[in-house]
């Protein structure tokens, strides 16, 4: 494993100072991003030691945070309501599905048009993108149910209320998290590439302006920033999953020992 | 009896849309119709408007190579991800060395949003044109591989000794159990990443848009989006977003029909 | 809790009648007293579990009636019955809620119905679970347990509700025989304890006349008694009784007819498989 980062760093080092490769010369090396990272008193005023890089970090995981939040108090119950009842799906799934195909960011302009500010329309991308991805896991998780456990508990006299809340809504969980975890993931795309359109602050916006400025060390800052947030807030929401969903994780390293 | 079920699911789905439309236009209208504007809802471009455009758009030509511009974009970096991303996925799957060496990499680099790149990607590449396809290919790339990867490690064990045990050769296996075996992965890492393309294309030809006319290069739906707002002709961007959404959705089909053809095994019977 | 009488009156049932028109059940009518065991035996597919499923109202019958106890279950007018924890089933691959603890999973019906509080519940459920040698494992969820154990539990489960009627959906077949005849042990000894009506639905012979008081052989598709027996053995039964000489007189008496239907259902799937 560490064969291949070492690979990986040393290549884009030697290609980019030593060897100085054609097009590799005017990227920025991995010894001037670390300086750059590490400084006290950095040239292009993004380090570690700097407040900025803080703020940014802070502003693009409340938007992710907030956009994220609502598609899941929105998009869970959406897609337990397509899932569970045939009627609501037969009204609402078409709708759902004809704005579907419509790429989260072609919305950038319909929404800066529509919420004014710079603030709202880069959270609502978000959430679109997000709340897409959540209802239609969380449609799927109920669809993937057994019918037998329906049977079940209709024989042991579950009215149907009942047995949404003890066995659509569990047996949904394990799709639910998968979707959150793609959700989460693709929150994170939509925000960069709606910060690198039209925002103030955050670290699509740093990177794009870094670009513009000439910072390039910068960028890479940026980037792998942005890389280390996201993964850190995936694995957030696969602790919350399995700590809610113990059975489920029982069952799988049992299914690994067997 | 079942014809008839569907015939209910379609009027449904039917009527769904059409209340949609209606209510649509009357949020669009809020404002000329009750004097009150309602809040996002009003400053939408109303449908009325979004197709009297859209009707005189049908004759003008830079719409239509708008449109080709972004399909072009969409399938060459998507069939690159494919050429790179299927047999990058394979040697990961079946070379424990190569994937001990580049998988941990490649998880490093996959959560960096493809947006994220289009600054490193301009600097890098000597045109424009390159440096959005160079993008595009990154989102379904990693996706590709991921797919690959994980479709590959699904298949049953049984599989590989049912096969060594009648005498295959390693190459044997590669071409008749893995080969098929990653195939609806594939399918779906295809679907998903034809997905992410669209979004990066219309992304970076809005970012990177029009500024080199010229060269021909620029231009393409996103842009056609962005300078819609720009230029203040609100309906169009309606116009656009909504040519997208029919461009992805035919694709996307497109995709799903090839995905059926190539796994006839998965066909319900 | 007495009661529990099914009459089963020349039920038929056709699947996709305006379209492959599958004859299922054909003129089927069965006597089946309270509190008896009645093993139904037949080839695979052959329309037992349609049988089942019309008695626990999960399908809709075309014509002919099932009674409970002299009630309509379902009949004219009232093609399917409605699923109550009167006739609870216990399903072949196992329906335990894998979300739930065993604890929870074995006093959800009483709690479901009301008829119980959650305290009184778990109560009667420990209570219940021990008399069936299965203490210990009520905080385990049941994808941590053996197969053999899941189904002692879920049988438990379904007896809480005090039900009329068991339907067991082969509820061995995915156990291996070992397992097998302490599951049989164990549910006789369950049964001796509390008498409900059986139907239990089995290929497996030697299970069928192990357990049942009557034991009903059906032909394959579509699906009518073809011949049923009494299995005059006493009980209790213990599992001496399978070398019993009796035992070995009741198997040559029925094995021919086992035997022919399994080979027509063998042929009938060659045919349609394909």
């Amino acid at each position: 494993m560490l064969i291949g980062f070492a690979l990986f760093l040393g290549f884009w080092y030697l290609a980019v100072d030593v060897w100085k490769l054609p097009r590799f010369a005017q990227l920025p090396g991995p010894d001037a991003v670390i300086k750059e990272w590490f400084n006290r008193n950095p040239a292009y005023g993004i380090s570690i030691f700097t407040p900025e890089y803080y703020v940014d970090i802070w502003v693009s995981v409340r938007r992710v945070a907030i956009g994220f939040a609502l598609a899941t108090a929105l998009g869970i119950p959406l897609g337990l309501f397509l899932g569970w009842s045939k009627t609501f799906r037969e009204f609402v799934f078409p709708v759902f599905e004809l704005l579907r195909p419509i790429p989260i960011l072609a919305w950038v302009p319909l929404a800066i048009v529509m919420f004014r500010g710079l603030e709202t329309p880069v959270i609502f991308l978000t959430f679109l993108a997000s709340f897409y991805a959540t209802a239609l896991n969380t449609m799927l998780g109920v669809e993937s149910i057994d019918e037998t456990y329906f049977r079940a508990a209709q024989c042991l006299g579950a009215r149907r209320a009942q047995i949404f809340f003890h066995v659509v809504v569990p047996g949904a969980m394990p799709f639910i998290f998968t979707g959150l975890q793609i959700s989460m993931g693709v929150a994170w795309f939509s925000l960069v590439a709606a910060e690198m359109v039209s925002g103030k602050y955050g670290l699509g916006y740093l990177i794009m302006n870094s670009y513009t400025d000439v910072q390039y060390p910068t960028i890479v800052i940026g980037m792998i920033t942005l890389g280390l947030v996201g993964y850190a807030t995936s694995a957030l929401v696969r602790a919350v999953g399995n700590s809610l969903m113990e059975w489920h994780v029982r069952e799988l390293a049992l299914g690994e020992a067997a | 009896m079942r014809a008839m079920r569907l015939r209910v699911a379609i009027l449904r789905g039917v009527v769904a849309l059409i209340a949609f439309v209606v209510l649509w236009e009357l949020g669009s209208e809020s404002k000329a119709l009750t004097g009150v504007a309602l809040p996002w809802i009003s400053a939408i471009p109303a449908p009325s408007d979004v197709i009297v455009v859209w009707a005189a758009l049908v004759h003008d030509p830079g719409y239509w190579q708008s449109c080709y511009l972004s399909v072009l974009r969409v399938s060459v970096g998507f069939l690159a991800a494919m050429v790179v991303g299927i047999p990058f996925g394979l040697a990961l799957a079946v070379n424990r060395t190569a994937y001990g060496v580049l998988f941990p990499t490649f998880e490093v680099l996959r959560p960096i949003p493809p947006l994220a790149w289009v600054p490193l990607s301009i600097i890098f590449w000597p045109t424009q044109e390159l440096s959005i396809t160079f993008v595009t290919f990154l989102g379904a790339f990693f996706t590709m591989v991921i797919n690959v990867v994980g479709g590959a490690k699904s298949i049953d064990i049984r599989y590989f000794h049912a096969a060594r045990s009648m005498g295959s050769s390693s190459f044997d296996i590669f071409r008749r159990i893995i080969l098929p075996g990653v195939l609806p992965s594939i399918a779906v890492g295809a679907a998903v990443g034809m997905g992410i393309t669209w979004n990066v294309v219309v992304a970076a030809e809005m970012i990177s848009g029009g500024a080199s006319q010229a060269t021909g290069a620029g231009g393409g739906l996103g842009f056609f989006i962005w300078n819609s707002y720009v230029g203040g002709s609100y309906p169009q961007i309606v116009v656009g977003m909504i040519s997208i959404g029919i461009a992805g959705y035919l694709s996307s089909e497109l995709l799903r029909r090839l995905g059926d053809r190539i796994t006839p095994w998965l066909r319900r019977r | 809790m007495s009661g529990g009488a099914i009459r089963i009156d020349d039920v038929v049932k056709v699947y996709d009648p305006d379209g492959s028109a599958i004859l299922a059940v054909d003129h089927c009518s069965l006597d089946i007293p309270a509190g008896e065991i009645c093993m139904i035996v037949g080839p695979s597919g052959c329309g037992k579990t349609t049988l089942l499923n019309a008695i626990a109202g999960f399908h809709s019958i075309t014509s002919g009636a099932i009674y409970l106890d002299g009630e309509v279950l379902c009949g004219p007018g009232k093609p399917q019955a409605a699923p109550g924890p009167d006739r609870v089933v216990v399903f072949q691959n196992g329906a335990l809620f894998p979300w739930k603890t065993i604890l929870e999973n074995v006093a959800f019906g009483p709690i479901m119905q009301g008829r119980l509080s959650r305290k009184d519940a778990h109560d009667k459920a420990r209570q219940m679970m021990a008399d069936a040698g299965l203490s210990g494992t009520e905080e385990n969820y049941p994808g941590e347990l053996s197969s053999g154990v899941r189904r002692r539990v879920e049988i438990v489960r379904a007896l809480m509700n005090d039900p009329k009627v068991l339907l067991l959906d082969e509820p061995y077949r995915a156990l291996d025989s070992l397992t097998k005849s302490v599951m049989h042990e164990a549910l006789l000894e369950i049964y001796y304890r509390n008498p409900v009506t059986i139907f239990f639905i089995t290929h497996d012979l030697e299970e069928a006349l192990f357990l049942g008081q009557r034991v009903a052989i059906m032909t394959t598709r579509p699906c009518r008694p073809k011949k049923i027996l009494d299995v005059d053995i006493p009980h209790p039964r213990n599992y001496s009784v399978l070398t019993a000489p009796r035992f070995r007189e009741l198997m040559e008496e029925t094995i021919e007819a086992v035997h022919e239907e399994a080979i027509k259902a063998f042929a009938a799937g060659e045919k349609e498989g394909g």
